[in-house]
């Protein structure tokens, strides 16, 4: 059974397809992408994480103990499992990124990009390292 | 001349949020969330942190820590909300519900972290 | 005997219907042979009636842009044999209205490109008689891998904020505002800078990088709107903390 369209004989209608909300399920290269997004949830969180733990560490000792008892939870461990691999995704893809917005020159040739990736990811083992000493209580 | 729009400030801080999320977060989150309540590294003692964050020089860091990746999310997220649930026609509440939240966070950093004994 | 494989070919004709349909055509598999070959042979010998655009058929004027299977590609580049047995789906660039079968509308698009000014922007032109602008290797470098593009908006079919915000200027005219705006003979950086920082112009951009990765000729817009941001939140603060600047 045909439809018949609405339009003048000699001006077709164009056909406008309209984008589903579901357009990121479709490929699973747009859905890594809303994934990638979807890491800012993860980060939001983290930081009311971090949050919670500094008022727990104003409050005494008994409140930091409680914060740690909160932590030891499994479903806590299972949420920041969860939240750690999408934080991990954003460091990955962020500092894979990166290059494309800052092309640097040297004697007019172009550097490769993992050359521009490369110092941001040994900040980042670095600027752990040195935070990891000093919360375990190095000085 | 048009007006020229104040994204350029948003996604300063977005970016800026983004970078200390990177470096910093993931350590932070693998030391508190997995290492430690797994006890696969012993937790600093209570006296040991709280001699760490309280020096004015770490409760800085903590604020700009607390307050950029606020921002980053909030931003990534309203854009995300845009162009996963096609909601932009209520773009002003998004953007007071992203950015608002964000400074509602940033200044319960700011409030916790002066008030740190 | 040549193998066969079969183009699966969205076909809207709006005096008979008012949605696409697919349409099967059996072609013959060539070694040497592309999808725009397939669609001339489709044309030429089973059904004159299909319509679509085309023209160097060697990847240089950007006419026969088309979704194959779901990815968007100069169908003048693109092997029949990379995707046999097939089939093989060839349909309009999406994000565009369809006119007819696989010619899109892209009006829209013309617009938004004269919108950034894609010309050399000068406040006074040099006489003839003092000669040519000068360039060295260094400063064409600096926006060449930009003005390779060919308008072909296979970036446009890859980006989903084109798909999604019609205010979005988009990738290529993004890239082509850059082109200029890094050409050392251009001064119309300003000019474009009011028309791309408005509030979708480039901000709609959330470096999805898809863009990128379908562009036939390695333009790269991705990393040109990127550079773009950075540019336009310097000019911003540059405004903002010293607003005696030359307005």
């Amino acid at each position: 059974m045909k439809q018949s369209p609405a339009y003048t004989l000699y001006r077709p209608k164009w056909y406008r397809k309209r984008v589903s909300t579901w357009w990121w399920t479709e490929q699973w290269r747009s859905f890594k992408f809303i994934l990638r997004e979807l890491s800012s949830l993860a980060v939001i969180y983290f930081v009311a994480l971090l949050l919670w733990l500094l008022w727990s560490l104003g409050q005494g000792p008994e409140s930091y103990a409680e914060f740690q008892a909160w932590m030891r939870e499994p479903f806590m461990i299972a949420f920041n499992l969860i939240a750690f691999l999408f934080v991990l995704y954003h460091t990955i893809t962020w500092f894979n990124l990166a290059p494309k917005a800052m092309p640097v020159r040297l004697n007019g040739k172009r550097l490769p990009e993992w050359m521009i990736a490369a110092p941001n990811y040994a900040a980042w083992i670095v600027i752990s390292a040195v935070m990891a000493w000093l919360i375990l209580g190095g000085n | 001349m048009a007006k020229r729009s104040n994204e350029p400030l948003l996604w300063s801080l977005f970016s800026g949020g983004g970078m200390i999320a990177a470096l910093i977060i993931p350590v932070l989150l693998f030391l508190f969330g997995l290492a430690f309540p797994l006890g696969w590294i012993e937790a600093p003692s209570y006296g040991s942190l709280l001699s760490l964050v309280r020096h004015p020089l770490a409760r800085l860091a903590l604020f700009v820590i607390c307050s950029l990746p606020l921002f980053h999310g909030a931003h990534r997220f309203r854009f995300t909300l845009y162009d996963g649930l096609q909601i932009k026609h209520l773009n002003e509440l998004i953007v007071i519900f992203c950015y608002g939240g964000a400074v509602v966070g940033t200044a319960l950093a700011a409030y916790i972290l002066w008030n740190l004994q | 005997m040549v193998d066969k494989i079969t183009l699966e070919v969205a076909r809207y004709r709006p005096e008979q219907e008012a949605e696409p349909t697919f349409k099967s055509y059996e072609v013959p598999l060539h070694k040497d042979w592309v999808v725009l070959d397939a669609l001339n042979y489709i044309k030429d010998k089973i059904d004159g009636t299909l319509s679509y655009r085309w023209s160097c058929r060697m990847g240089v004027c950007g006419s026969c842009g088309m979704m194959v299977n779901g990815d968007p590609k100069l169908t003048c580049a693109t092997f029949l044999s990379h995707y046999a047995p097939g089939p093989i789906r060839v349909e309009p660039l999406r994000y565009f209205p369809i006119v007819r079968d696989l010619v899109v509308e892209i009006t829209d698009f013309m617009d938004k490109l004269k919108s950034v000014k894609p010309w050399l922007v000068r406040e006074e032109e040099k006489p003839i008689s003092e000669g040519e602008y000068m360039q060295t290797p260094e400063q064409l470098d600096s926006y060449k891998q930009f003005s390779m593009c060919i308008n072909c908006l296979c970036c446009y079919a890859a980006c989903p904020v084109v798909g999604l915000d019609e205010h979005f200027i988009g990738p290529a005219a993004i890239a082509l505002a850059q082109r200029y705006n890094k050409d050392s003979r251009d001064q119309g950086a300003e000019e474009r800078l009011d028309v791309l920082s408005q509030h979708e112009g480039i901000w709609g951009c959330t470096f999805n990088g898809e863009c990128t990765r379908v562009c036939p000729k390695n333009v790269d817009p991705a990393g040109a709107i990127q550079q773009y941001k950075i540019k336009a939140v310097t000019e911003w603060y540059k405004s903002l903390l010293m607003p005696w600047g030359k307005k």
